[in-house]
């Protein structure tokens, strides 16, 4: 049994009611595309078959949801303990944000009634990265909700359902980490295949591996990000301490990513290119700023204790990891012959929807399920 | 049909990979070759009049919509190749555009449509392998029923050839397939039926090599026999030989493509780009093979994870009652 305890409190509150509204928004595009196709609602085109809703929603969103995966690598395979009251709300953020990228999913993609093909053996396509990153990231979002479901056990009393998850979480936790590394460092190879289309400060054999290194700094960014902003909002009480030792480890990874980055670039002679002033060059080098300002900030460890500097340290970290993917989807590709793509208010309504579903789930579920616990001395009687 | 089956076992071999943890049985993706028998196009732009005669051609055996540009909604003028147009004839123009096959001042046409490469990235791409290559003829065909619309093979082809419905509620994607259901019942494709100067020439693709070969050895200004509609058709028309760049492309480009353009003027200024001889393909499944071939690493990553975390998990539950039994104590 875990400490946590459902927060309680009222549902409806402003922020609840904003979301609903946004994603009544999202509702009316969504109508629209599936019955006037996804041209009535997006500026995508031939060239760029790929805009925000993979960009955002699947790319960045999913790195934004590895809050989940980081927490179980470090609780559970480097067995560091102390980290566990931040593990079920990592999952929840990551369980929401990954199920609302397979939403997105099945918005993109325009044939989704074939999409039981991708479970055919006779149809698997296994030398095609996309199949291998549908597989895992659909396989993910069902591991993550029994990942999470002893939240459920605990607020239903579902004994034999309990007793059953309680013999195979260790796989189900075990798989929960294996996956992203799979399908994380899988999304960077998925570009290799765009070949020339996309610029060569991106294209570059080392993709699965900046893909990873990414979703693991990200993960650990939103831990902080969402903890500092939960822990204000719900009154948790101090998490600092939690925090400041995640940091120093992202920090190391952040570090290691940088590196790799720029000895990339240098070995391929492409040096020259990001420092031409030009728009992808200017675009590189703001991405790695974003990274390095998130460096520096948390190379003192004064910096590391406190709760501003994490923040914003960890805000710097998100930004700059999520252009690097955004930079590698859509920015720095170009298809040739003219296309050009900016999203529509349609498609950017989707997005936002989604967000907006996202946080108003999660606000839900940590009032009625037991998903934080709180430090506080006075109520944290067992 | 042939290739499905095989896929099929490949398929069942990998599954019988993951329950035994067999190596040998994990196969490396080799770069594909051309079929003997494949089939293509040999496009001739100095032969191309630009009368467009492949187009209404194509979209009759395909059963396509016409393409309107502009307020006439009369005739089928497509400006690019699209969901409602598989090929086209697009012209190169420079200065006066006065002089055909010339760079300066001159004008030139190419025709547009998928090449069907040797080793192409769209099958490789599509998850459901919705996109196959015909083992015997080589021709890269569409099946809707198992396609996803990922468009993923937008993504990946280096010709930006497939396109997508992108007006419909439940869209294709759509591509030239080299009249496939004409060649089935030993036709050729509508437009090399259509073209009356055989700059569209159906053939083999080993014997439209041989002839590339001839007319590269051609002396510009002489005059030659050049086969019209197919290889074997038995017609020919007579033409001065035109001064062709020494270069055929599609030979060599990504691995090859089975329909290969000739022309006297240089390739860049038709938009098609210089590519190097080894297909992205290779690359990106490269990276992909070393990590997963047959799933081992993987499902021996999954291994030591399951170990870890299992004897992880054990101590934490032994240390919570622990403290249960503690702090219950202290209680009562």
């Amino acid at each position: 049994m875990s400490k946590a305890k459902p927060l309680g409190g009222r549902i409806f509150t402003p922020t609840f009611m904003i979301c609903l509204m946004i994603t009544g928004f999202f509702i009316y595009f969504a109508a629209k595309r599936f019955i006037f196709g996804i041209g009535s609602i997006a500026n995508l085109n031939d060239g760029f078959p790929w805009g925000i809703w993979i960009a955002y929603d699947v790319v960045v969103g999913s790195a934004f949801a590895c809050g989940g995966y980081v927490m179980a690598l470090m609780v559970y395979v480097l067995n560091k303990g102390e980290f566990h009251p931040l593990v079920r709300p990592a999952l929840l953020a990551s369980m929401f944000g990954y199920t609302l990228a397979g939403v997105s999913v099945f918005l993109d993609i325009g044939r989704y009634l074939n999409a039981y093909n991708l479970y055919l053996p006779w149809q698997m396509n296994f030398h095609s990265v996309m199949f291998e990153v549908a597989m895992c990231i659909g396989t993910y979002i069902f591991v993550l909700w029994l990942e999470f479901s002893p939240a459920f056990v605990e607020k239903w009393q579902l004994k034999n359902f309990g007793k059953i998850l309680n013999r195979v979480v260790f796989a189900l936790i075990a798989l929960g980490v294996l996956l992203p590394t799979m399908h994380q460092s899988s999304l960077g190879t998925m570009m290799l295949m765009a070949g020339f289309k996309l610029d060569p400060l991106w294209h570059t054999s080392s993709l699965p591996l900046l893909f990873l290194l990414t979703a693991l700094f990200m993960g650990f960014a939103m831990v902080i990000f969402e903890g500092t902003i939960s822990s204000r909002v719900y009154d948790l009480g101090d998490e600092t301490s939690m925090f400041s030792k995640i940091s120093s480890i992202m920090t190391w990874i952040l570090g290691f990513y940088l590196v790799i980055r720029f000895q990339n670039i240098f070995m391929r002679g492409e040096m020259g290119h990001a420092f031409s002033g030009s728009f992808l060059g200017n675009m590189f080098l703001l991405e790695n700023l974003l990274l390095l300002i998130g460096l520096f900030i948390l190379s003192s460890a004064s910096n590391r204790s406190n709760p501003r500097a994490l923040f914003i340290a960890a805000v710097a970290i998100l930004l700059g990891g999520s252009l690097f993917r955004f930079n590698t989807y859509i920015i720095g590709f170009d298809p040739g012959t003219g296309w050009k793509y900016f999203p529509s208010v349609g498609e950017q309504v989707i997005t936002y929807g989604l967000i907006a579903m996202e946080i108003a789930a999660y606000t839900l579920f940590v009032k009625i399920f037991p998903v934080f616990e709180v430090h506080k001395p006075v109520e944290s009687n067992p | 049909m042939k290739i499905k089956r095989r896929d099929f076992l490949k398929g069942a071999a990998g599954s019988l990979a993951l329950l035994s943890l067999d190596v040998d049985s994990s196969q490396a993706r080799t770069v594909q070759a051309l079929p003997p028998d494949a089939v293509g196009i040999l496009y001739d732009s100095t032969l191309c009049v630009g009368c467009n005669a492949c187009m209404p051609a194509c979209k009759r055996a395909n059963n396509m919509q016409p393409d309107f540009t502009g307020d006439q909604e009369v005739w089928d003028n497509p400006q690019d190749l699209s969901s409602d147009t598989l090929n086209i004839i697009k012209k190169f123009s420079n200065g006066t555009g006065e002089e055909k096959d010339s760079e300066t001042d001159g004008y030139a046409f190419i025709k547009r449509q998928c090449l069907h490469c040797i080793d192409p990235s769209c099958v490789t791409a599509c998850p459901v392998s919705a996109l196959i290559k015909d083992e015997s003829t080589g021709i890269v065909s569409y099946n809707k029923d198992a396609c996803i619309g990922c468009r993923y093979c937008q993504v990946a082809c280096p010709y930006n050839i497939p396109k997508f419905e992108w007006d419909s509620p439940y869209p294709e994607i759509v591509k030239c397939q080299l009249c496939s259901h004409l060649v089935e019942k030993g036709g050729i494709s509508a437009c090399c039926s259509a073209c009356p100067t055989g700059a569209s020439l159906f053939g083999k693709v080993s014997d439209l090599i041989i002839e590339t070969r001839r007319r590269l050895q051609m002396k510009s200004g002489k005059v030659y026999d050049f086969p019209v509609s197919s290889l074997n058709s038995g017609k020919f028309h007579q033409y001065k030989a035109a001064k062709y760049v020494h270069h055929v492309y599609g030979r060599e480009e990504l691995g090859g493509t089975q329909v290969m353009y000739m022309s006297a003027i240089k390739y860049e200024k038709f938009g098609l780009p210089a590519f190097p001889k080894e297909s992205f393909v290779s690359m990106a499944s490269g990276i992909q093979y070393a990590i997963y071939k047959g799933m081992v690493y993987p499902l021996v990553v999954l291994a030591g994870l399951v170990f870890m975390v299992k004897k992880n998990k054990n101590t934490e539950e032994a240390e919570n009652d622990q403290k249960r039994t503690d702090s219950e104590g202290g209680v009562s």
